[in-house]
């Protein structure tokens, strides 16, 4: 069992990581808000507990590898490396500028910490396949964690891949799906509804477990069971809210990559602030 | 040692090859393996050999994430899936990133007579050329593919690597030091250049042969490297002669005509000639000569172009 301090610590880092997106985003800007903040806590439970990551040594052939299929929510993980000091903090208000190293998508070619180039949909968990393969030809202890997103399930690719990942018995690997129910033009419900996500990982041989994905135990209890399967594949279906933690754009395909009013900047901050506020009252 | 004639075997010998001098060698394959030749590598090295199933796009981003583990990847498949199947997981898992990937496009160009349109690639060149940072490679016979395998362990960056299918006339020495990047040639001459790759050099060759029966004498150049191309060698080989004439086995729009075109943009040079498919879709035949004659992919078609721009036609 993880302690309550652990989680409260994960709790208040994926606060922070809100807040960082935010910033990010700015004022008259358009940024993927929504689905960048359904991940605070899997992220935070990811880089600041999980995965063997020194952000001093970034390049360590042992470490985890984090990899955003969904690579348009870069926004969360470039947070999560500005808090590690792995990217300079004065980088957080050049994003998506020539001036910047902060690209709209993940770019290893542009961005200290990336692992690759994602954000072509559906081709993370192919990349994290073949990183897995490779690593496991080396002997290393290496884990690859793939986050995916459940609009984007609808890439045969990602299929391809859970197939092969099956195929050659991949159990260094865990992947993730961030189940938001929002994609970019609307409820994925009324978008391209992909029902029984769970079971079509099950029937492609992969060991599911489904965890509420804003519940840092949750998360931190399925990453550790994935890591005891062997022989196959493990996904982590997590139910998420899309725009979690700021209230207007919960649930709205409109902050998909939404742009933020002065007000709503203000607003959204506040919303984070209150929560942390909460945070260490509970 | 005389290599085999057959392109795609000396590929798959030149892989072995390559196994055993480097074991981060890694083949990927999406069950063309008989044709493309790459079983060679699984019976040599299983555990370094992934069976793929028929999924190129996963392949190709598989392959980047095993270069990104350190390992040197070969994905094969028919040029014609390698190249446009999986072309969206070769720009952005591979090209991107530069990574140091190895596509085999086997069973190149109309090579694969039989199959038809589906299976034949004429668009490859211009689809891997279009590539930021991908070398293009197109080899002209056994001893060339074995010599060019063999740089690819150390050069760097994404290769995309044309494999005909069929027996090919030796042209190259087989003594000779070799390096990926030259523009080779083949037989010297006055009167015209003939750029020519992958099949097509012998057909040049061969008219060559038949010009200088009528006193015209020509050069010939084996341009195995499509990119990065040698803009000086192709600058220097294409001055002092009349005519220019370009030979290639894919589609003349953005091939190696269209490559030594834009080599030669600035420079005053000799009227110039494609010799290709133009525009069109391949089709089935009974044999590959048949078909490349239908094609207009000869030596005769060679050596009517070059008359025709020295006005003796």
């Amino acid at each position: 069992m993880v302690s309550s301090d652990t989680v409260k610590r994960l709790q208040r880092i994926a606060l922070q990581l809100r807040a960082d997106v935010v910033e990010m985003i700015g004022v008259g800007k358009a940024g993927h808000l929504g689905g960048s903040v359904s991940l605070g806590e899997i992220v935070a439970a990811l880089y600041f507990h999980k995965m063997k990551f020194d952000p001093t040594n970034v390049a360590d052939a042992n470490r985890d590898r984090f990899l955003l299929s969904k690579g348009h929510a870069v926004l969360i993980q470039y947070a999560a490396l500005i808090e590690l000091g792995v990217i300079p903090r004065s980088e957080l208000k050049q994003v998506k500028t020539l001036a910047g190293v902060l690209q709209g998508h993940p770019d290893m070619a542009q961005t200290p910490g990336m692992e690759a180039v994602t954000g072509s949909l559906g081709q993370g968990l192919s990349i994290g396949v073949g990183m897995a393969l490779g690593l496991r030809l080396d002997g290393r202890p290496s884990r690859v964690y793939v986050i995916m997103g459940d609009g984007e399930l609808s890439e045969g690719q990602l299929w391809e891949a859970a197939m092969a990942a099956y195929r050659f018995k991949v159990d260094n690997l865990t992947g993730i799906v961030d189940r938001n129910r929002v994609q970019a033009t609307g409820p994925t419900k009324e978008v391209f509804d992909i029902p029984d996500i769970e079971r079509k990982w099950e029937s492609f041989g992969w060991h599911v477990l489904t965890v509420n994905g804003h519940d840092v135990a949750q998360v931190l209890q399925a990453l550790d069971a994935a890591e005891q399967v062997k022989g196959h594949p493990t996904v982590i279906v997590a139910d998420t809210v899309k725009g979690k933690g700021i209230s207007f754009a919960e649930h709205n395909a409109a902050f998909h990559n939404g742009i933020f009013t002065e007000e709503q900047y203000r607003q959204a901050m506040a919303e984070i602030e209150t929560r942390r506020a909460e945070l260490e009252k509970e | 040692m005389a290599p085999v004639k057959n392109l795609r075997e000396a590929y798959g010998q030149s892989l072995v090859a390559l196994g055993k001098q480097n074991r981060n060698v890694v083949a990927l394959e999406a069950d063309l393996g008989k044709s493309t030749r790459s079983i060679l590598f699984q019976a040599e090295f299983p555990e370094r050999y992934f069976e793929m199933g028929i999924a190129e796009q996963n392949m190709a981003s598989t392959a980047a994430g095993l270069a990104l583990a350190g390992k040197i990847p070969f994905m094969h498949s028919f040029a014609v899936f390698a190249s446009g199947r999986a072309f969206d997981q070769l720009r952005n898992s591979v090209c991107i990133p530069g990574l140091s990937v190895r596509i085999c496009g086997s069973s190149c160009g109309l090579s694969d007579f039989g199959d038809g349109k589906t299976h034949q690639a004429l668009e490859d060149v211009a689809l891997m050329r279009a590539l930021p940072g991908m070398t293009v490679l197109c080899p002209v016979d056994a001893i060339e593919v074995a010599k060019m395998v063999d740089c690819l362990l150390d050069w760097k960056g994404p290769v995309y690597l044309r494999i005909n299918r069929n027996d090919l006339p030796f042209v190259t020495p087989e003594d000779e030091p070799y390096q990926i990047g030259k523009v080779w040639k083949l037989r010297d001459g006055s009167d015209a250049a003939v750029f020519a790759a992958g099949v097509m050099v012998s057909k040049a060759l061969e008219a060559a042969e038949e010009l200088a029966k009528d006193g015209i004498s020509v050069r010939v150049l084996n341009v195995s490297t499509i990119k990065p191309l040698d803009r000086e060698a192709i600058i220097a080989q294409a001055a002092g002669v009349r005519a220019l004439v370009t030979a290639e086995e894919a589609n003349i729009i953005g091939g190696l005509g269209s490559a030594v075109v834009e080599a030669l943009r600035g420079v005053r040079h000799a009227p110039l000639e494609f010799i290709g498919v133009q525009d069109s879709f391949g089709l089935s035949a009974e044999n590959y000569e048949i078909l490349l004659r239908h094609f207009g992919l000869t030596a005769a078609a060679v050596a009517e172009a070059v008359k025709r721009l020295l006005g003796k036609a």
